[in-house]
């Protein structure tokens, strides 16, 4: 403070002085909002080991190796091998990322660089809706409406290409393709949300550059925007397993809760998370049954804190890679467009080559 | 200007281009199809459901006969929502407001930003298990399945949309505000509450409409923290019915009547989220923020 406004040190003591009364208030919020934050971190701990704890009787019985690795999940023989859970859980998964994962760049491409202006923001708002849609109404759907309309096509593809692997063979109404396809459509609006974001940072130099040297609005694509935004898009997709692999009740309704792997795509199968939602009723009697139960929980957690973690990581690199754009019309000045071009990591002359 | 000075696009190069450009097209069309069909049968199998008594009347839980209406699930959902909210809002704004005013760049706030982060990703049938085992098979409250324990596991599901929506919008807030109230003699507390706040409403209650909106769509931790039941129960001890759980158990049951409740309730629950939603962006829109 100067103290040059102010007559003497006197004065400017009593005119910015605060009695410790005063500042109880704000000491007050400064540790209670401390104390909050601390309490977060301290529940997720709490979270975490509390699940480790509970799980213990089944990692004691039948051993961690062999609950992830065996194949039996019989809880009325006590057989508790989650082989076919995590596999359910990572073939749906996997399918969802195949089929959505495209479509969520071809719509993010589309608003960001194709479609005509005036219908860049209502396409956003649609497709956020999907976002909207409880699970369980797209379980509700996919069980009444999926399932029975797809049947046929699958059959026919089944019987048509059976000599590629996973493919031929009897198919069932629920099954994994089914559950991928649900989840596709779940995972699609934050893939997409995501792409959009990590494509609208792509510098507008790099486009215009490609542009300039011949290139079709294709080409520009291919060659200056994906290139640029890859990261983020892996990101985005990461993101969107993380999604997959917790979701619950959609995927209970539509892959058939069987016990076992099943032979091809079209086949019932069962997740970690739709096991939890089925039995944890009947395993309120048997510790053994509720542990191995939260055993799954815990496997899910890991398995998407692993996958979130990995996303961080590629959206975080593809956010420190951004270069602000100049921000002005196609003719933006010089110095944006030298700005631009060399901090990109995106090396025009490479990609064109 | 003549043309002779560009290479001329050959004409596989502009048939590629067309191509690619028309596929992308394509599949944004296809990505519209889901919502399309979903809303469409929503509204065909739903539409019939509904009718007053549908909306005054509690399940009857009969397989045959009058199966009843889904007032229990919707004053559940509310009243469950509405817990969830009372409890997540405060501890999320709460924690933002730390983040940003008093932990900016500390290795706590880092620390409490990542935990937010990890509990953003944790699936809600895990935060379901938790309430679980924590409040539900230790009987905390001398009930087992509860009302209450439901809102626990769905503010846990909020609290971290609560946190990052309302962090984001507290950082654009211009720090000349801040100084503005600092140099005319307010406390940090005032300048919190009076200056800070207020400027960021909006977007806060953005972030909150959200948050309801997806937990009011959430089966999984409901299904066993508050179970499913067909009398209406206002006392936060009692189990609870939901919107989500109602359906959820009607779809597995082979009669038609049942299942025509469980779409009318999907369409009710839609139709709710769908408005939380569209408010939310328009309160959104006319924020002076972001």
């Amino acid at each position: 403070m100067e103290a040059g406004t102010i007559a003497s040190a006197g004065e400017r003591r009593s005119a910015l002085h605060r009695s410790p009364a005063a500042r109880l208030p704000d000491r007050a919020l400064k540790w209670g909002l401390t104390a909050l934050s601390v309490g977060v971190i301290a529940l997720i701990g709490f979270f975490f080991v509390k699940l480790i704890l509970e799980s213990r009787p089944v990692f004691g019985q039948v051993g961690i190796v062999h609950f992830l690795f065996s194949a039996d999940w019989v809880p009325s023989r006590a057989l508790y091998g989650a082989l076919p859970l995590l596999a359910g859980t990572l073939i749906s998964s996997a399918i969802a990322l195949v089929l959505g994962i495209p479509v969520a760049v071809a719509t993010a491409l589309y608003v960001t660089e194709l479609a005509p202006r005036r219908v860049r923001g209502p396409l956003t708002v649609v497709i956020d809706l999907l976002a909207a849609v409880p699970s369980v109404v797209y379980g509700l759907w996919g069980f009444f409406f999926l399932i029975p309309k797809l049947q046929p096509a699958e059959r026919w593809f089944a019987d048509t290409f059976s000599f590629v692997p996973f493919v031929g063979g009897t198919v069932t109404g629920p099954n994994y393709f089914v559950a991928g396809l649900i989840l596709a459509i779940m995972i699609l609006p934050i893939a997409s949300a995501i792409s959009r974001e990590v494509i609208a940072t792509v510098p507008r130099e790099h486009k215009e550059a490609a542009l300039a040297l011949g290139a079709t609005r294709w080409e520009t694509i291919r060659m200056a925007v994906l290139p640029y935004a890859r990261g983020g898009i892996a990101g985005g997709a990461m993101l969107g397993l993380g999604r997959a692999i917790g979701e619950t009740i959609a995927v209970t309704l539509v892959i058939g809760n069987a016990n076992a792997i099943g032979h091809s795509f079209f086949q019932q199968g069962y997740t970690l998370a739709a096991v939890i939602a089925n039995e944890f009723g009947e395993a309120a009697s048997d510790p053994l049954h509720r542990a191995s139960l939260i055993a799954a929980g815990l496997v899910l957690f890991v398995l998407t804190l692993a996958v979130n973690a990995v996303a961080r990581v590629f959206v975080v690199r593809a956010e420190r890679g951004r270069v602000p754009s100049p921000g002005g019309g196609p003719l933006a000045g010089a110095g944006g467009r030298n700005a631009g071009l060399p901090t990109g990591g995106v090396p025009i002359s490479g990609a064109a080559a | 200007m003549s043309a002779v000075a560009f290479a001329p696009v050959s004409a596989r190069r502009r048939r590629v281009d067309k191509l690619a450009r028309g596929l992308v097209a394509l599949l944004t069309g296809v990505a519209l199809v889901p919502l399309a069909l979903i809303l469409y049968y929503l509204v065909k199998q739903g539409i019939g459901a509904i009718s007053w008594s549908f909306f005054t009347t509690d399940p009857t839980g009969a397989f045959l006969g009058d199966p009843g209406g889904i007032k229990s699930a919707i004053l559940g959902t509310v009243l469950m929502v509405g817990l969830a909210t009372a409890v997540a809002v405060p501890v999320g704004v709460g924690v933002a407001i730390w983040l940003v005013e008093f932990g900016r760049g500390s290795k706590l706030a880092h620390a409490v930003r990542y935990f937010i982060d990890v509990m953003t990703g944790v699936p809600s049938i895990v935060f379901g298990l938790f309430v679980y085992i924590t409040l539900v098979i230790a009987g905390v409250g001398g009930s087992s399945f509860a009302g209450w324990k439901g809102s626990t596991a769905l503010a846990l599901l909020m609290l971290p949309i609560v946190t990052r929506s309302a962090e984001v919008v507290l950082l654009l807030v211009p720090d000349a505000l801040r100084e503005a109230s600092y140099a005319l003699g307010a406390p940090r507390w005032k300048t919190v509450f009076r200056i800070v706040l207020p400027t960021a409403l909006p977007g806060i209650v953005t972030g909150v409409l959200l948050a309801i909106a997806r937990a009011a769509g959430e089966t999984a931790p409901l299904l066993f923290t508050a179970a499913v039941v067909n009398a209406t129960a206002f006392d936060y001890n009692d189990r609870m019915n939901s919107l989500p759980a109602l359906i959820f158990q009607n779809v597995g049951q082979a009669q038609d009547r049942l299942v025509t409740i469980a779409w009318g309730a999907a369409l009710t629950l839609v139709a709710m989220i769908l408005m939380l939603t569209l408010l939310a962006r328009l309160i959104q829109r006319r924020s002076r923020l972001s």
